[in-house]
């Protein structure tokens, strides 16, 4: 390795580019690591989007994470019911998770087993039925395993290609699954079956492992390289700028 | 004075006890706040120990919702999630649900407050795309979907969209940091949620606050944009100081995360909760309520002094 990252920090770069071109739009990821990544690409080439502070404004200084009184370059006023005018309007990329994701990218985080009397209360729909068919959304799953990528999930939460296929020109317009990241590899839906399929192997990590872990045939095209490794600039801005308590590291789950 | 004074007739202070009153068994009630947020706790509480029972509620959901799982007042949970916020998924909820002992309506958190909008413009229903492809529509077969009038831009037909029933309410509740007498409610915080359209969803409002002051004290202590709970909509207010404790009430206070870690640690077993019920939910008023939260933090100080 070219440098001393590490695979966290790989992971936020891998998120980071799912923005790429987005240009001005609310860029909307959940969880530590994905957040840390949509801090990074404004950063750095994606400066035009705009982000929240994860409460109640949208901020234009890049805030380091775990610092709720961290000074805050205010532009708006974000309450939260003010966010469904963004979701409904399409301009937003959300980073979700997903306890399980099938082939097609159908994901639920909603509860495992029957719906009504589940064997495991995960945590509901939450948002995702709405964000699925109205803007572009991406995958962060630290756990890579057969048990979260499975042939058919127990819910769905947030439909997948096969899905939105049956529906309105107008939804298929709006949906899009960037990038699903996972701590072994990155993948999409880039081929014409809509099939999820590999992009690339985390360093360290074979396509081997990636095959067996997975509990789907996953698409396997040819010349697949590795994820790309953080530039020194974006793992300085990463561990002294973004996210100098390392929280990056307590969200990820090393297999 | 700067304008003409106009003696006030109106008085609608109540005490949580009175509001009681006002309730019965099989209402629909609204709860505003949003997941750990400027809940009306101390309104709910006075539900939990009351006899009511079979209630549906209504709530971007918190411990509002955990709280009365863990009572048994509730038959039907309506809402767009059930959240600790510091602890994703509320305890008490997800044992009810795991049990089996509630019946709920999940819907996407959109979809709920288009829900919330229908009922406080008196519309039937408000159209979607949300719930399309997942299963939202498998989990709640009453939500029908309906046709567009308007050609797509397709130009055969008209798009197929979801029609989100009006969440009609009986009775709402919900928590500002200040009103006057008369029911005018002000918040200070980053964030209203949807308090104002919980109250003009539902037939009656009751609503708490930190403190109750004068009219003509509003704007001294925050803009005009403040005052977004017009007391057209309210029909009842309770002072409660401290009344959305433990959860977050800002600029008067930060959530209680302490106790909300002992609260949902009372999910784990019979014993914990029993535990838990009695320091606390037996308090038979608001006021004996803080004072058993505040033995606690006493005792705490002198232990860790």
């Amino acid at each position: 390795m070219a440098n001393d990252a590490t695979i966290d920090e790989i992971c936020v770069t891998a998120i980071a580019d799912s923005f790429r071109g987005d240009g001005e739009i609310l860029c909307n990821p959940i969880g530590n690591i994905p957040v840390i990544a949509g801090r990074l690409a404004k950063a750095t080439f994606e400066p035009a989007m705009v982000m929240t502070d994860t409460v109640s404004v949208l901020a234009a200084n890049t805030i380091p994470i775990g610092e709720p009184n961290a000074e805050k370059l205010v532009e708006a006023w974000m309450p939260y019911r003010d966010l469904f005018d963004i979701v409904w309007s399409g301009r937003r990329h959300i980073v979700m998770g997903a306890s399980q994701i099938d082939p097609h990218g159908n994901q639920n985080f909603a509860a495992i087993g029957d719906w009504k009397k589940p064997k495991a209360q995960l945590l509901g729909l939450r948002g995702a039925p709405g964000n699925l068919v109205n803007n572009t959304t991406s995958y962060w799953i630290p756990n890579h395993s057969t048990r979260s990528f499975v042939q058919k999930v127990d819910i769905v939460s947030g439909p997948g290609y096969d899905r939105i296929s049956q529906l309105s020109n107008e939804i298929q317009q709006n949906h899009e699954i960037r990038k699903i990241v996972s701590n072994l590899g990155v993948f999409n839906f880039s081929n014409s079956e809509k099939r999820m399929q590999l992009v690339s192997n985390h360093p360290d990590v074979t396509i081997d492992e990636i095959v067996t872990s997975t509990g789907f045939e996953l698409l396997i095209p040819d010349g697949i390289e590795e994820t790309r490794i953080p530039t020194k600039e974006e793992l300085k801005l990463i561990r002294e700028v973004i996210d100098p308590h390392s929280l990056r590291k307590s969200e990820f789950v090393k297999k | 004075m700067g304008c003409s004074s106009v003696e006030v007739v109106i008085d609608k202070k109540m005490t949580e006890t009175e509001v009681i009153e006002e309730l019965s068994d099989g209402m629909t009630i609204g709860i505003g706040g949003w997941g750990s947020r400027r809940k009306p706790m101390s309104l709910v509480r006075a539900i939990a120990r009351s006899n009511l029972k079979d209630l549906t509620i209504v709530s971007y959901g918190g411990p509002d919702i955990g709280l009365l799982c863990a009572t048994g007042k509730i038959r039907k949970a309506i809402y767009g999630f059930v959240s600790l916020d510091s602890i994703p998924l509320e305890p008490h909820f997800r044992n009810a649900k795991q049990e089996g002992t509630i019946e709920t309506s999940e819907l996407d958190e959109g979809a709920f407050y288009l829900g919330l909008l229908a009922a406080a413009h008196r519309m039937p229903f408000y159209p979607t795309r949300a719930g399309l492809g997942s299963d939202m529509l498998m989990m709640n077969p009453e939500i029908k979907t309906i046709e567009s009038p308007y050609k797509s831009s397709d130009g055969e037909k008209g798009e197929e969209l979801v029609a989100i029933p009006a969440l009609n309410l009986d009775v709402s509740l919900i928590h500002m940091n200040r009103a006057d007498l008369q029911g005018n409610g002000q918040f200070l915080g980053p964030d209203l949620y949807f308090d104002d359209l919980f109250a003009k969803a539902a037939k009656r409002t009751f609503m708490s606050c930190e403190k109750i002051i004068p009219t003509e004290d509003f704007l001294k202590e925050g803009s005009v944009h403040t005052l977004k709970i017009p007391r057209l909509f309210v029909n009842g207010v309770i002072e409660a100081p401290r009344g959305a404790h433990f959860t977050e009430c800002p600029p008067d206070y930060d959530r209680d995360e302490v106790f909300q870690s002992e609260y949902a640690a009372s999910a784990k077993d019979s014993q914990s909760w029993e535990n838990f019920k009695q320091k606390y939910l037996e308090a038979t008023s608001h006021q004996e309520y803080l004072k058993a939260v505040d033995s606690r933090t006493q005792i705490e100080e002198s232990q860790n002094g």
